[in-house]
């Protein structure tokens, strides 16, 4: 169709290539710090900090999860502790009938979470704007309505996890260092390969789609399974943070589905950085420490988290992220 | 007739009692450039808008290529070779001109269920987009932001986006709207070197830019087309002179 010579494929330019080393670096150092917390929590006798970090780490595994939905594929998912909820049950319910194999246990919960993102996004993916948040609020709303009605599964009290996900001659959970280690991995491992999807083809589908879906359509992508896809890998990711979930708390109540835990995932996202490779650590990091801060100050500590989160939304459109060097734009 | 690359009959769509599109017949053969005109209102849009897929007509078929393609999504007809460019520039704002055109080839280079693969480091992806946006004059700017492209140069880009999933047909909704004098000159020249080697149905208000494309022109007044035929005949024809040409001519 042309006769112009085509040229070879030019690496970024410079100031590209520059911006992306200077993230990778503040990546790094990042993941670096979370590794130094369990020494230095140990040399400072503070194990809580320990507890704190696995709790942040957790909650940056489901917002990521988030993130290649609601940051890269524009969907507004209201629902998404849903997954959370799934992935918890699926370890609880099956250690309450005695089968306590970490292996069965998070397949199960992968999987599980899967199949219900795959029904949620094959009817609100359907829709959008105010529909698909409503959509997906609803049937998170439902879920988390049967989680009540469940006796057999403590209802609304939620039972506890007497044993942890047992993985033997791999990992003991009950170690909380090794137990600390594992989800960093895991957050590490998730935060790679979201990286690598929404840079494949596959990701630069869902982006275009969220860009401008007419001009998609129009260059002929038909974005539906695309974006289904998308829902269901971030339902499975989510899944696994609700199988570390349950096993970092001991128990699990129907409020880890709750929307306005849905709503935190959200903040921790838009907080963080829409977007961003590194946005939904920095959103977890920030809005759990702060409430740990602010709830030791005063019981009225939302009252400040508000304002904050309402400045961070209007000041730094890139989230926190943006205010990092290398950061403040889709990588 | 049957030889027609794009083949309307009896379309028909109307937004309640307004009839935007009134059993329009239409040919448009392979390899000449055929453009719609007509006054403000006429349904020049919405009759694009059905041919694309945007909009389902309410009676009446299209054929493309010897297929009915009437029930076809907008997406079905874009990969079956019908590609549109719209009126108010569409593109993607965020990507880098050459990512735009990228997107493009690959929604023609097989499924994009690739998860691993940087598609940003894939040389089939890559060198056609550069080769296209060297063709439409945008060789310098690959990796400029779309969103900080002039305005001629993002209606450059997404005529850049059309040509690269390889249509048989283009669509192109009014492609010098809104430029200046220079812009709409060159665009109308680079339109010009396509001619002959592709298929293209133009919609464009600039009246000198249709009587220096087109093969063949239709005239549209309120959804229907009063006449169509070659330059020459639609300069002369009375009812589209008082229909249409004649305001223009006053200015």
């Amino acid at each position: 169709m042309s006769t112009v010579a085509a040229p070879n494929p030019q690496p970024a330019p410079p100031p590209e290539r520059a911006r992306e080393k200077r993230q990778l670096v503040v990546i790094i150092a990042l993941f670096v710090l979370l590794a130094a917390v369990p020494p230095i929590a140990t040399a400072f006798g503070q194990p809580f900090y320990l507890d704190l970090f696995r709790r942040i780490m957790i909650f940056a595994i489901a917002a990521l999860s988030l993130n290649l939905i609601l940051g890269y594929g524009g969907m507004i998912s209201f629902g998404h502790a849903v997954f959370l909820g799934v992935g918890a049950y699926a370890v609880g319910v099956l250690a309450h009938h005695g089968i306590q194999s970490g292996y069965v246990q998070w397949i199960v919960a992968i999987v599980a979470s899967a199949l219900v993102a795959l029904v949620i996004g094959a009817i609100s993916i359907r829709t959008s704007g105010v529909y698909f948040i409503m959509i997906t609020l609803a049937f998170s709303q439902m879920l988390y309505y049967l989680g009540i009605s469940i006796e057999e599964y403590g209802g609304d009290d939620g039972m506890r996890l007497t044993v942890r996900s047992q993985f033997p001659g791999l990992v003991n959970l009950d170690n909380g260092t090794t137990f600390y280690y594992l989800v960093l991995g895991i957050l590490v491992l998730f935060t790679f390969l979201v990286h690598r999807l929404v840079n494949s083809r596959f990701g630069m589908v869902i982006r275009a789609a969220r860009s401008n879906e007419a001009r998609t359509r129009a260059i002929g992508f038909s974005p539906y399974a695309y974006r289904l896809a998308a829902f269901v890998i971030a339902g499975a990711m989510c899944g696994v943070a609700g199988a570390l979930f349950v096993n970092h708390t001991s128990y699990l109540t129907p409020d880890f589905m709750n929307w306005t835990r849905s709503g935190e995932l959200m903040f921790m996202v838009i907080l963080g950085g829409m977007g961003t490779t590194i946005g939904p650590v920095l959103g977890a990091a920030a809005l759990l420490l702060l409430e740990d801060f602010l709830s030791g100050w005063t019981v009225h500590w939302q009252i400040i988290l508000g304002p904050l989160l309402v400045l961070a939304v209007l000041f730094a459109k890139r989230g926190l992220a943006g205010l990092l060097p290398g950061g403040g734009r889709d990588e | 007739m049957s030889d027609a690359l794009l083949d309307v009959r009896a379309l028909s769509k109307s937004f309640g009692a307004l009839r935007a599109t009134d059993r329009v017949d239409l040919d448009v053969r392979e390899g000449e450039t055929h453009a719609i005109i007509g006054p403000n209102g006429a349904g020049k849009t919405t009759l694009i808008g059905q041919l694309a897929g945007n909009l389902r007509p309410d009676a009446g078929r299209i054929r493309f290529a010897g297929e009915d393609i009437t029930a076809l999504a907008a997406p079905a007809r874009a990969r079956q070779g019908l590609a549109r460019s719209f009126q108010i520039t569409s593109i993607y704002r965020e990507f880098t001109a050459l990512d735009n055109v990228a997107l493009a080839v690959q929604a023609h280079a097989g499924h994009s269920f690739r998860f691993w693969r940087p598609a940003r480091a894939e040389a089939r992806l890559r060198n056609p987009a550069r080769a296209i946006l060297e063709e439409v004059g945008l060789g310098g700017r690959a990796d400029v932001l779309a969103a900080n492209l002039a305005h001629g140069e993002q209606r450059q880009l997404e005529i850049a986006m059309v040509l690269a999933t390889r249509p048989r047909l283009m669509l192109l909704d009014e492609p010098v709207a809104g430029m200046g004098a220079d812009e709409s000159q060159r665009m109308v020249r680079f339109l010009g070197t396509l001619k002959g080697r592709r298929t293209m149905i133009l919609v464009e208000h600039d009246m000198d830019a249709v009587f220096t494309l087109a093969d063949r022109i239709s005239v549209l007044v309120y959804g229907r087309i009063i006449a169509s035929g070659t330059p020459e005949e639609i300069r002369a024809n009375p009812e589209v002179r008082s229909a249409y040409l004649g305001e223009d001519a006053e200015d």
